[in-house]
């Protein structure tokens, strides 16, 4: 299904509000989801209505790209861009599942072509370059087409003098693509620092996950970084730690509210003020500070 | 004498030397029997290297990048640099032992310096982390390129590590935007950088220094985006099947040339680089200095857009179908 489609048919569903006196019994079967951090169930279009953020404990629950985009952009001002790139398999990689088959498997799953999408859009009738990357997509893992259509959103930006916002969700590295992937994080912070010489502002919004090869590279590079409430933000993975230094790691660990607290993330911003926030930021950088 | 290190695939040579050895001890005078087995020993010795060597596998290669007696970054600039000065500290919080950072004088030029500092022995590996720099040994890193950038002095890198180190200091000091932030300093420096794969290019941790407009490998060097046995970890939830995982990764040197992401390969003799780590230090110097030479009288610009359309060029994917 083209990214097109997707949007109209979430566009054109109709939200309620959220309303605690509703009973389970007025309900038909099936629209009911559980809070992974409150374990409360909550009512389906009560819980999208809130942007999948639970109306209870304020967990955010992971969300596609093109729900994403929905809620960043304005209205109707998303166009994509590069929506053909897609990946190769360039070391016809077969060791576990065979890559060709997991990048079928991906785009069936999706209606995506890659781990992100990217466009030009509006914020708050800024006009920007906008990408969202989705975790659903083989961990949203940056390969080369991943690392091409980042490069390409940050040449965008730079040709039309348009602020870049990036939301990132991903694994890392895609390593079916072997070094090929490594070499991405160099080549998208080649981009990312000839757009701050040039006075693009960019900002980049962490989701959760966000891990690897692309924290260590353009995700961090922004002007601004925000991030979501409890999203897991990290260089090595927890696993990895703890084998390696043989100790259990302290709660709330590569946390967003950890990183804040640590300096090296601008805010936590809560996914239902995510766009006025941006909006206000994109009020402040000017495209060459004019 | 005790063998301080075999690699698994070189068993059969080792067993080969002990046996030459154990009749180096006998008297062979008036024994022509026996001198005629000796002889007959050292050139199946060499002819047994020689053949495990010409077809090694990625994972065997791997090995070698490994071994503790390989030439380390200390080797190289004692041996091609003069007037080595290293400078210390990421004016933040420490100095990080698992990376060098220093100017020195090579051919005639003035370079700075940066390399993964493995230690020799387990004492210093232990002060030197394995060679596994923390967020200050890539902010130290990156003040030395942002100073060579300034005052116009090309950059020699020495990459030999597994990774950045991976603990909760590190990430506490943020690791990633210490890693992100050499990347984006490097590849928009507008002074020549020139690459050198001495031993192993453990993802990011080796890319944070290892982004340039030429880069050597050693034979038995490797770069890659993950080391084959996190690798095999991820996909088997068991880190012994590396040595399937070590060709799948393409990170030989010879994968990166085929790539186009290495310019060339450093010959090892049979054995490796420590077999003869003379012959090795005179290449690499050969091949620094004629790579430094060939990048001369580029305005800065040049430089700067050479390098971004060179990098610009990496990857493959598909596009409109094609
Ligand atoms: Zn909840």
């Amino acid at each position: 299904m083209p990214i097109s489609d997707w949007f109209q048919a979430r566009e054109e569903r109709t939200y309620i509000p959220v309303d605690s006196q509703r009973s389970a019994a007025d309900l038909p079967d099936g629209v009911w989801v559980k809070c992974e951090g409150c374990k409360k169930t909550i009512y389906q279009r009560d819980f999208e209505a809130n942007l999948d953020v639970c109306p209870g404990c304020g967990k955010h629950a992971d969300i596609d790209a093109p729900t994403r985009v929905l809620l960043l952009a304005d209205a109707g001002t998303f166009a994509e861009t590069e929506a053909d790139i897609t990946s190769a398999d360039p070391l016809r990689w077969t060791s576990g599942k065979p890559y060709a088959t997991q990048l079928e498997t991906a785009k069936a799953k999706t209606g995506l072509t890659e781990g992100i999408i990217t466009g030009r859009a509006a914020i708050g009738g800024h006009p920007v370059v906008l990408g969202a990357m989705d975790f659903r997509f083989i961990g949203a893992s940056m390969g080369s087409a991943v690392g091409e259509k980042i490069t390409r959103a940050f040449e965008l930006a730079l040709a039309e003098r348009r602020p870049l916002v990036l939301v990132t969700a991903s694994g890392g590295a895609r390593m079916q693509e072997g070094v090929l992937s490594l070499m991405q994080m160099a080549k998208t912070s080649a981009a990312a620092a000839r757009l701050a010489e040039a006075g693009i502002p960019y900002v980049s919004i962490l989701t959760n996950p966000t891990s690897g090869g692309v924290t260590a590279s353009f995700a961090v590079l922004a002007d601004v970084i925000l991030a979501e409430p409890g999203a897991l933000i990290m260089f090595t993975g927890p696993r990895v730690i703890e084998q390696t230094i043989r100790q259990s790691l302290p709660k709330g660990f590569q946390t967003a509210e950890f990183l804040v607290e640590h300096g090296f993330i601008d805010a936590v911003v809560d996914r239902r003020e995510l766009r006025d926030r941006v909006s206000l930021l994109l009020d402040y950088l000017n495209p060459g500070g004019e | 004498m005790a063998r301080a290190f075999v690699m698994e695939f070189e068993r059969p040579i080792a067993e080969l030397e002990d046996k030459l050895a154990a009749l180096k001890r006998l008297d062979v005078s008036g024994e022509p029997e026996l001198a005629a087995e000796i002889d007959a020993l050292q050139v199946a010795i060499i002819k047994l290297r020689d053949t495990l060597y010409s077809s090694l596998s990625a994972w065997e290669r791997v090995q070698v990048s490994r071994h503790p007696e390989r030439p380390k970054t200390q080797d190289y600039i004692e041996t091609l640099f003069t007037d080595v000065i290293e400078l210390r500290g990421d004016r933040a919080f420490g100095d990080d032992e698992a990376m060098f950072a220093g100017l020195g004088t090579l051919d005639g030029r003035r370079v700075a310096i940066l390399g993964h500092r493995k230690g020799k022995g387990t004492k210093e590996n232990i002060r030197r982390n394995f060679g596994m720099p923390q967020p200050e040994g890539f902010r130290k890193a990156r003040r030395i390129m942002q100073l060579a950038g300034r005052f116009g002095i090309p950059l020699v890198t020495f990459l030999d590590t597994q990774g950045a180190y991976p603990g909760i200091g590190s990430e506490e000091r943020g690791v990633a935007w210490a890693i992100a932030e050499c990347l984006a300093t490097l590849t928009r420096l507008p002074v020549p950088v020139v690459c050198v794969g001495i031993g192993e290019g453990g993802s990011g941790g080796a890319l944070a220094i290892g982004v340039g407009d030429r880069l050597i490998m050693l034979q038995n060097a490797y770069y890659s985006v993950i080391t084959p046995e996190a690798c095999s970890s991820i996909l088997f939830k068991d880190p012994s099947r590396a040595c399937e995982v070590a060709p799948a990764l393409t990170m030989t040197a010879e994968d990166l040339v085929r790539l186009g992401l290495a310019d060339e390969i450093v010959p090892e003799p049979p054995g490796g680089a420590h077999r003869d780590p003379a012959s090795v230090l005179i290449a690499v110097r050969e091949a620094v200095v004629r790579s430094l030479g060939d990048l001369e009288g580029q305005s800065r610009d040049e430089i700067v857009a050479r390098r971004y359309a060179r990098l610009r060029a990496v990857g493959v994917h598909t596009e409109g179908g094609v």
